[in-house]
């Protein structure tokens, strides 16, 4: 299998589907004459033309609502947020618009757009570049929520998001793009809803999306070398969340550790803790352990903003304290 | 009155009429508490949507905020299906879901009634870009306030649109008021067509109040639009003549001001019109009137006998 790099898995996806359906088009800051900010649209725009890859002007409440409009026409528009800090200009119209408009219509107007973009932290960008938004957007029904953390995901992830005919979030992180992995040459979608478990194991789980996937396998080699098997699941999709598959491996594990970047209260681990003490009350061995951010919007300066993220040894310890170890 | 002709004339004298008994309905209906929630009648803004929709073609799309009932009737729902809309019924046009400010209609092009003041601007926008990337002649009439002129949205749209060349025809019903607010306190400039001119594209003044001046200025700028594939702002005056929403008393203007607005009553004037032109007189409008009212009893019988959603119409239609 070739090894691609995880930009470029979501380039494919893009360029297939523009192949494969005239109706899909990308219009976003930067996505065209400059290749996209993170290179993610790169040469789409000398293949497909100005029609089909647009710049718009910085105005993302303007192109988020022109895309769900043009959605209820039948086209189908992927839409790119420079970052998704900028998604919250567009609230409105992701909220109130694309996530209602199928039900309150009655069933009459679906709304077939993706949106994209790099969320939560990259290096140093302080607090108003750094939002993680997963339980903003999953608490919606209405809204499918998609974090890849491989190449091989994102694009069987972002290839089926074009194809479904409801509004996707679909969540990228900057300091993943560079990552390389497997991407076969055939064509694959991957099923919406289903995770993976990216390492098997007996002794904990770790339940990771998104950049926490890494940490979490990069934790299960320190475990394993003190003797430790944890199993690492990956969602993939936040909503709808496979938490079958978590829970499968809790009641194998007796124990769940979720890893997340965004902040603990309300956050996603909140609600997998919620979901798997409903589920698993009996199995469990010890209370679900939350490994997040810090309840402090995120600094600039390295040393306390790496003190604010989680990261591989904070679910180390959490993996082990689970144990009572 | 001579380039509408006495059918055109006769049909659009139905729909002011058929909107404005319609609405009254409504706000009977409301006060039997059969419509609950919110509920914006159209009475006294007839004359905007009956002139500027007298022209559209099954291609053509539009949009409009939660005061949203007429266009749901002007372009071919039934009186019946949006009448059961405001009572939450299944036989409504979005079965009972969406209630008086979400009338929609997928098959007449009807991209509904929003309830978030200029939200629904962008997404006008997107029905004609739609339009115009698929290679069909059509416009998409976008309706809003006055009040939400003032939204970002509106001036995200306008740039777009203009930038994009998008076929796009925003219509300001400037009925002078956003809410309780008269639009000289809201609006640096109440003369919303000005902002026209600052996205570069052309800008209309047109008297809402007079069916015979709407249908006229609307069939020149769609055509104008289809023709040139060019945006276009439209600033119509008007007036409502209820309250905001049926809980508005109306205390931040006078009974004189009401009064006044009353005398120029777009279906009292078109009906002098055509009057004039010997194609009408009491006796057919009496007609007429009663045929609406009839019509609208029926849809409120029809309403109060429709069944309510069934419990599995909750969880129906989350997802697509
Ligand atoms: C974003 C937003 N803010 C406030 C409201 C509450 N609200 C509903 S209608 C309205 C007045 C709007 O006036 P205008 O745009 O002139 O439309 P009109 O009701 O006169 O047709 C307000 C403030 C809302 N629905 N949405
Ligand atoms: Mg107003």
């Amino acid at each position: 299998m070739p090894i691609t790099e995880f930009r470029q898995a979501l380039n494919q996806a893009l360029e297939e589907e523009m192949i494969r359906d005239e109706k899909v088009y990308i219009m976003g800051e930067e996505v065209a004459e400059y290749n996209g900010a993170y290179k993610v649209t790169k040469g789409l725009l000398d293949k497909f033309g100005e029609k089909r890859v647009r710049d718009t002007p910085i105005t993302e409440a303007g192109f988020t609502g022109l895309g769900i409009g043009s959605a209820m026409m039948g086209l189908r528009p992927v839409v790119e947020y420079m970052s998704w800090n900028f998604s919250l200009v567009a609230i409105d119209q992701i909220i109130s618009n694309a996530a209602k408009m199928y039900y309150m219509t009655g069933g009459q107007f679906s709304v077939p757009i993706v949106m994209r973009g790099a969320s939560g932290a990259a290096a140093q960008v302080s607090c108003q570049h750094s939002h993680n938004l997963e339980s903003f957007y999953a608490h919606i029904p209405g809204l499918i929520v998609m974090a890849p953390s491989t190449p091989y995901d994102a694009k069987g992830l972002l290839k089926a998001a074009i194809r479904n005919d409801n509004p996707v979030i679909f969540l990228e992180n900057e300091m993943l793009y560079g990552d390389m992995g497997e991407v076969p040459e055939e064509e694959y979608l991957i099923e919406i809803g289903k995770g993976d478990i990216k390492r098997e194991g007996t002794d904990v789980t770790i339940c990771a999306h998104l950049r926490q996937v890494g940490f979490a396998l990069e934790a299960a080699e320190i475990l394993a070398k003190e003797g430790i098997s944890a199993e690492v699941v990956d969602p993939r999709t936040i909503k709808p969340l496979d938490i079958d598959l978590i829970a499968d491996s809790v009641r194998k594990t007796k124990r769940l550790v979720v890893a997340e970047e965004g902040h603990k209260f309300c956050g996603f681990g909140s609600e997998v803790s919620a979901l798997i003490h409903e589920m698993c009350f009996d199995d469990l061995d010890h209370p679900v352990i939350r490994v997040s951010q810090g309840e402090n919007p995120l600094p600039y300066a390295k040393n306390i903003e790496a003190a604010s993220l989680p990261d591989v040894q904070d679910i180390v310890a959490a993996a082990k304290k689970s144990l009572y170890k | 009155m001579k380039n509408i002709g006495k059918e055109k004339a006769l049909q659009m004298l139905e729909q002011m009429i058929r909107v404005r008994r319609f609405e009254e309905g409504c706000l009977k209906s409301y006060q039997q508490k059969f419509i609950t929630g919110f509920c914006h009648t159209y009475i006294g803004q007839e004359a905007v949507a009956v002139g500027a929709m007298a022209h559209l073609t099954p291609t053509d799309a539009y949009i409009t905020s939660y005061r949203c009932h007429a266009q749901g009737l002007i372009g071919g729902l039934t009186s019946r299906e949006v009448m059961a809309e405001m009572f939450g019924k299944i036989t409504g046009c979005v079965r009972g879901k969406g209630g008086s400010m979400h009338v929609f209609s997928k098959k007449n092009n009807y991209l509904g009634g929003h309830g978030i003041v200029g939200g629904q601007i962008p997404i006008g926008l997107g029905a004609a870009f739609a339009l115009k990337y698929e290679e069909k002649e059509g416009v998409a009439l976008t309706f809003f306030g006055d009040g939400a002129s003032m939204q970002g949205t509106f001036h995200e749209s306008l740039n777009l649109a203009s930038l994009w060349d998008v076929p796009v025809i925003f219509i300001c019903e400037n009925n002078q008021y956003g809410m309780g607010t008269a639009n000289d306190r809201a609006l640096a400039n109440p003369q919303v067509s000005d902002f026209a001119a600052a996205y570069k594209m052309k800008g209309y003044e047109v008297d809402g109040m007079n069916l015979e001046s709407s249908y006229k200025a609307f069939g020149e700028i769609i055509a104008d639009c289809k023709k040139n594939s060019r945006p276009a702002l439209v600033n119509v005056t008007t007036y409502r003549y209820q309250g905001h929403s049926v809980s508005d008393a109306g205390l931040y203007r006078t009974k004189d001001e009401v009064k006044c607005w009353k005398e120029k009553d777009p279906i009292n004037s078109f009906y002098k019109s055509m009057e004039e032109q010997g194609w009408i007189d009491e006796e057919g409008y009496k007609a007429l009137d009663k045929e609406m009212k009839a019509e609208v009893k029926d849809a409120l019988e029809f309403a109060k006998e429709s069944p309510w959603p069934p419990m599995d119409e909750l969880t129906n239609h989350v997802y697509a």
